[in-house]
């Protein structure tokens, strides 16, 4: 909307020959796209300020501050798995349920959550970005960067689970630093990409809550993969392999667990790790740079 | 009307050595506002919506500025006046380039700064801290904010009264809010400030250290709008005044002649 409003207006106005006689710029004018990137990265500090302030501001009203952090995965951990390992008892054909439960719930939780606050960053944020000016790329990218330090907590508390069930510490856990990398790539896109749709969607933030809960089913996180093989006709099986969340989750586990189950070969694991962060996280990129101008509309 | 007219007719006028810092040219400005839930705000509801791409009765359009001319130039002060809802804060934020004209276009020499009292700073945060976020989110190094930072603290007088620069912002006063806003936006020298009534609601020993400020701002080629209510501030702080009504120019003059029409209008209707 916002590109045409200035082409459609070529008649050379007197104010309009005005301001070109003096070189001045239409006011919020998109940038060129590296030029977008080169703006973002001379924001890269107010954007690690941001995110930090970010965390440090949702715990500042808990009294245990940010114990929360260590909290909030243990806690998580423990209801998850009283209902699937004990109860429902899903755990058939794993050998470690609670470290197998446990890595595909934290690293699900880390786009889970970018996600949900992906789609608000733009839009809760309406009164900042009609006050400053700033490349709003900071904001889903900052949300990203709060979400990875929570991640970090959840990923000690993972290694205490791993080391108190039995796993051995070995040269393969360092995997899990160029998984989460990729990760981190397809969730800035998936952020990029929902807060523009949430800035103009604003209905999306009452839909996301189902759409990541059936993402989470079929990400096998709360049981074991050999599920879809079994249970689910060829078609079906094939598109929940290349569904990207349950990659990462595969590679995390992969990396972390001496023995598990995957559903696909590792090589091909990693090359649609790598694809679908390249994929998503400049597509999201793009798509969200497009939209620049518009966001302080509402 | 044919008010939009005065403003081409102004430029027409003015001769070529007067450099242009902010050009608005038939600026039209529609805006969504979206209702306060009442209607289906379920779930369910939602995805229906979603799928059928029908849009919610609560949205409503807003055609806050409805063709705007005119030119501002360097070292000029100039105040923006009319009832509420006239649509001045709308104007400010187009010219600040964040809120996009639907029609027409707004150029400026630089990029300009908007100050206004929805400004909103993270409350959970100290002042402190607010204060290195809002020089970093106006693209400053990380060392040129922790230099400036204890300068926006001591000029904004936050301070005087105890530590307050350490506590969350949610525990200011409307006024200290205000004024630390208005110190962090003012310590960078801007080619244009924008400001919305942010000093209405400082005390008067604040209220004379910004004016001075602004006149300071002025001096150095940049040029300054102001909406304000107040209107002995207005004739304090600019010489020229456009009186906005209905998202239309009604006037646009000098500001003796613009507040005392103003002032008639007000004490007539």
């Amino acid at each position: 909307m916002a590109e045409t409003t200035v082409t459609r207006h070529h008649t050379a106005t007197p104010l309009r020959q005005l301001a070109a006689r003096h070189g001045l710029t239409v006011a919020g004018a998109r940038p060129s796209l590296p030029a977008y990137a080169r703006k973002l990265w001379a924001y890269r500090h107010f954007i690690a300020a941001y995110a930090n302030a970010k965390l440090v501001a949702s715990f500042s009203t808990a009294r245990l501050g940010q114990l929360w952090q260590v909290l909030t995965p243990l806690t998580n951990a423990a209801v998850y798995y009283l209902i699937f390992g004990i109860i429902l008892n899903t755990r058939h054909g794993v050998d470690n349920f609670i470290a197998y439960l446990c890595t595909g719930l934290f690293v699900f939780t880390f786009t889970q959550a970018v996600v949900q606050q992906g789609t608000q960053s733009v839009i809760s944020n309406l009164g900042l970005i009609r006050a400053l000016h700033f490349p709003r790329a900071c904001l889903p990218i900052a949300v990203m960067l709060t979400q990875f330090q929570t991640l970090v907590a959840a990923i000690l508390v993972l290694i205490g689970i791993l080391l108190a069930s039995g796993e051995p510490i070995t040269l393969e856990w360092l995997l899990l630093i160029p998984t989460l990398f990729l990760q981190s790539v397809f969730n800035v896109g998936l952020a990029l990409a929902m807060a523009r749709l949430g800035a103009k969607l604003t209905d999306l933030k009452q839909v996301i809550p189902f759409v990541m809960r059936t993402w989470m089913y079929a990400s096998g996180v709360l049981y074991s993969v050999q599920n879809f093989e079994q249970h689910l006709p060829p078609l079906a099986a094939t598109l929940v392999e290349a569904n990207p969340l349950l990659i990462y989750i595969e590679l995390a586990r992969h990396s972390l667990m001496e023995s598990v189950v995957l559903v696909s070969p590792v090589p091909q694991l990693w090359l649609l790790a790598v694809g679908w962060a390249l994929l998503v996280g400049l597509g999201g990129f793009i798509y969200f740079w497009r939209g620049e101008q518009e966001y302080g509309r509402g | 009307m044919g008010e939009a007219a005065v403003g081409n007719a102004d430029v027409a006028r003015v001769p070529d050595e007067r450099v242009p810092t902010v050009v608005v040219d038939d600026v039209h400005v529609t805006y969504r506002v979206y209702g306060r839930g009442g209607a289906a705000t379920s779930p369910a509801a939602a995805l229906r919506r979603l799928v059928t791409g029908k849009r919610a009765p609560t949205i409503r359009e807003v055609h806050a500025i409805k063709g705007v001319s005119f030119a501002a130039f360097e070292g000029e002060a100039i105040g923006l006046i009319g009832s509420n809802g006239s649509g001045k804060s709308t104007l400010l934020r187009t010219i600040a380039g964040l809120l996009p004209p639907n029609r027409g276009a707004v150029y400026t020499k630089g990029q300009p700064s908007l100050l206004g009292v929805n400004a909103a700073l993270l409350s959970d945060l100290s002042g402190e801290r607010n204060a290195m976020l809002g020089c970093l989110a106006m693209g400053m190094s990380r060392a040129e904010a922790r230099r400036l930072v204890p300068e926006i603290i001591e000029y904004s007088g936050i301070n005087e009264r105890g530590d307050f620069a350490s506590l969350p912002m949610r525990t200011y006063s409307s006024g200290m809010a205000a004024r630390l806003r208005f110190a962090i936006a003012s310590v960078k020298s801007h080619e244009v400030l924008l400001i919305d009534e942010a000093l209405a609601t400082g005390d008067a020993k604040f209220r004379a250290r910004s004016e001075e400020r602004i006149k300071r701002m002025r001096d150095a080629a940049g040029t300054v709008f102001l909406v304000s209510h107040q209107i002995s501030t207005i004739r304090d702080t600019c010489q020229r005044t456009i009186w906005l009504e209905a998202g239309l120019i009604r006037m646009d003059g000098p500001t003796g002649e613009v507040v005392d029409a103003y002032e008639r209008f007000t004490r007539g209707g």
